[in-house]
């Protein structure tokens, strides 16, 4: 099967080169493009012009699933299902349940962050064109990378290399799907 | 006042005032570059199998079969096998599951709060400091399970677990050992959550590099758990907030999981156990003994990988200041549990105090007030904090200390009840002593074989606190 094309990889060798890029890609007004750097250099978001991670989302909601959970656990067990005085207390509190359900509230947070991330990522993900290419190995340890995919409705070949070249791009390589 | 009138108003002193602009401490010494970051930690796991390494984990294996025959024994024998009688009807088993909780403590604290402080030498600290909590509650969790005995009710029909037992009734959820079960399974659970989140970018970078060397096998591992990571912007912002999310709800959890352990004793009515102090106090002293056990781990691994340009001496003095700071506040609350004994007018309560620091268990509590007041107090000194060794031992009488904390907590107020024809002495037996060390070398097993086969650091979070990471090339403007 020939290998088609799936977009320009470009690098860049420091931080501030790929931020610089980064605003130029952005301001070109491509969508479908992305940035291979071997840790989150910091502001690199807004420079993408990313917006806010919707993470948190899936944290709100894991919080809330778990402290209900805690609290209906423990009124369906000593309340419920098998009410049973002990100590005299009331069969139900939300006081000495408490402890318990905010432990679960964490429990569930921690998980529902965790699936957002992958979620929104779409991770797990082993294929990929940019972990085809050689160029990998530098973008996880020390060099920056610029990914333009063929897609993006303004995509033209030769602009594309000429905005990247004018960026300051130290390569381009053609990436295949 | 006359000379107070003059023409003009007070001239200012200096034409414009500048802020003081202290230089910020390197993190990273010799201006390494970012591909020796990856070079260095990567060929650890790369190179061969070290000797030292082999012995080191014959010994741990070995020390580690105590606890395993110690187990064994308990379990086929009865609970009787350990030294508990009346009135210590809870001793070595509890003692050992709050040091070894507490040591965890201040894995979380590097990775989870000193990231909200923004405390950037955190980086090079926290992938081992994490790794070694989660061993540490792994230890921790052996003695309450196994000190129900029969240790197959500890799940089901659950003593410790939200099962209904042979009479359809459900655990009693009022009492903090039942909170203790949560709070501490939660701790595990996240813990081996966040520290895998920090995994993934550092297996990324190890199944390309094995791929690239030819070892199709371990970068199929690494890989697959990789979750096919790319360093992919886009992924690197949702990365990020999760991250910080974990940070935020481990914050919590931490200083919960230590509250409710010092719940179980705070909660009850026997004289020392139930005072208001104890939550701050099992907090402080938790994070004292975590970071003793951080120092006592990551000096050798720092001279053995020759690690010094990571952890430099700024890390040790932090590290020492830490732990200087926290001792200081377990030695106020020795202080005022002592003050509160007298001026809450108890007898009782006053007993038990008088009790500790000159009854039958005396020797305990003067080993623990050396360790835990004295040791730390040598970290005032800059000589001291830099001389390595002395570090190293100094870390080491922390961890002493702490354990004497919660054997002369534990069993001075239960060894002198309330009733004095039932008073005792409580010494462990041989099966408690052999399981105990054996939790060492389980330990020791486990975080072997984790500096054997996952990067001991965050190779993606050092180069982010690297000068060359910043894209305002280190100007502040735009």
């Amino acid at each position: 099967m020939a290998a088609t094309f799936y977009g320009l990889m470009a690098r860049f060798d420091t931080a501030p080169d790929i931020y610089h890029a980064a605003q130029q890609v952005r301001d070109a007004g491509y969508k479908n493009w992305d940035c291979i750097t071997p840790f989150p250099v910091h502001g690199l978001d807004g420079a993408m012009g990313l917006r806010r991670s919707n993470v948190p989302k899936f944290s709100l909601l894991g919080g809330l699933t778990g402290f209900t959970t805690g609290m209906s656990m423990i009124w369906f067990t000593g309340a419920f299902d098998y009410p049973l005085i002990v100590g005299g207390k009331p069969y139900f509190s939300p006081l000495f349940a408490f402890p318990i359900a905010y432990e679960l509230t964490i429990l569930f947070t921690a998980f529902a962050t965790i699936a957002g991330m992958f979620i929104l990522n779409w991770l797990p993900q082993h294929y990929h064109p940019v972990l085809k290419s050689k160029e990998i190995l530098r973008g996880l340890d020390d060099a920056f990378y610029v990914v333009i995919e063929a897609r993006d409705p303004k995509f033209d070949l030769n602009r594309a290399k000429a905005l990247l070249n004018e960026a300051g791009a130290k390569e381009i390589s053609e990436l295949e799907a | 006042m006359a000379h107070a009138h003059t023409d003009h108003p007070a001239p200012a002193i200096l034409a414009e005032v500048k802020p003081v602009a202290f230089p910020r401490a390197t993190l990273v010494e010799n201006n390494r570059s970012f591909s020796w970051v990856t070079e260095k930690i990567c060929g650890i796991i790369e190179g061969p199998t070290p000797r030292w390494w082999w012995i080191a984990f014959a010994v741990s294996g070995f020390l580690a079969s105590f606890t395993v025959a110690g187990i064994i024994y308990l379990v086929s024998t009865g609970v009787g096998v350990w030294g508990h009688a009346n009135p210590v009807n809870w001793a070595w088993d509890i003692v050992n599951f709050v040091f070894w909780i507490g040591i965890g403590h201040a894995g979380t604290l590097i990775s989870a709060i000193l990231c909200l402080l923004r405390q950037k030498w955190r980086t090079s600290i926290n992938r081992a400091a994490e790794a070694m909590t989660i061993f540490a509650v792994v230890c921790a969790g052996i003695f309450p399970v196994f000190h129900v005995g029969r240790v197959w009710f500890a799940v089901l029909p659950g003593y410790l677990f939200p099962f209904p037992n042979a009479n359809a009734i459900w655990p009693n959820f009022r009492s903090p050992l039942e909170w203790d079960v949560f709070a501490v399974s939660t701790y595990g659970t996240v813990s081996v959550l966040f520290w895998y989140i920090g995994l993934i970018p550092d297996l990324a970078i190890l199944r390309d590099r094995f791929y690239r060397s030819g070892d199709k096998i371990r970068s199929a591992l690494y890989g697959l758990f990789a979750m096919g990571w790319r360093g992919s912007n886009r992924h690197w912002s949702n990365y990020e907030m999760a991250y910080l999310v974990l940070a935020g709800i481990s914050t919590p959890l931490v200083l919960s999981v230590h509250t409710i352990v010092s719940f179980d004793f705070a909660v009850s009515l026997l004289p020392g156990w139930h005072t208001t102090i104890f939550p701050p106090y099992f907090v402080a002293g938790a994070i004292f003994s975590g970071f003793g056990m951080v120092l006592t781990l990551m000096l050798p691994l720092r001279a053995i990988f020759r690690l010094e340009d990571l952890i430099t001496q700024y890390h040790i003095d932090c590290m020492c200041k830490i732990i200087l700071a926290t001792g200081t506040i377990v030695g106020y609350a020795y202080g005022m549990e002592f003050f509160i004994a007298w001026y809450g007018s108890n007898p009782y309560e006053g007993f038990a105090f008088i009790n500790r620091a000159f009854g039958h268990y005396a020797w305990a509590y003067w080993i623990m007030i050396t360790c835990n007041v004295v040791t730390p107090q040598f970290f005032w000194f800059k000589s001291i904090r830099r001389n390595i060794a002395l570090v190293w031992i100094l870390s080491i009488f922390v961890n002493v200390g702490m354990w004497f904390e919660r054997f002369v907590i534990i069993v001075t107020s239960l060894a002198r009840d309330f009733l004095p024809s039932s008073w005792g002495y409580y010494s462990p037996s041989a099966v408690e002593i052999f399981t105990f060390f054996g939790t060492f070398g389980v330990f020791g097993v486990l975080f072997l074989l984790f500096i054997r086969f996952l990067p001991i650091m965050p190779m993606a979070e050092i180069k982010a606190v690297m000068p060359q990471a910043d894209v305002h090339g280190g100007h502040d403007k735009h």
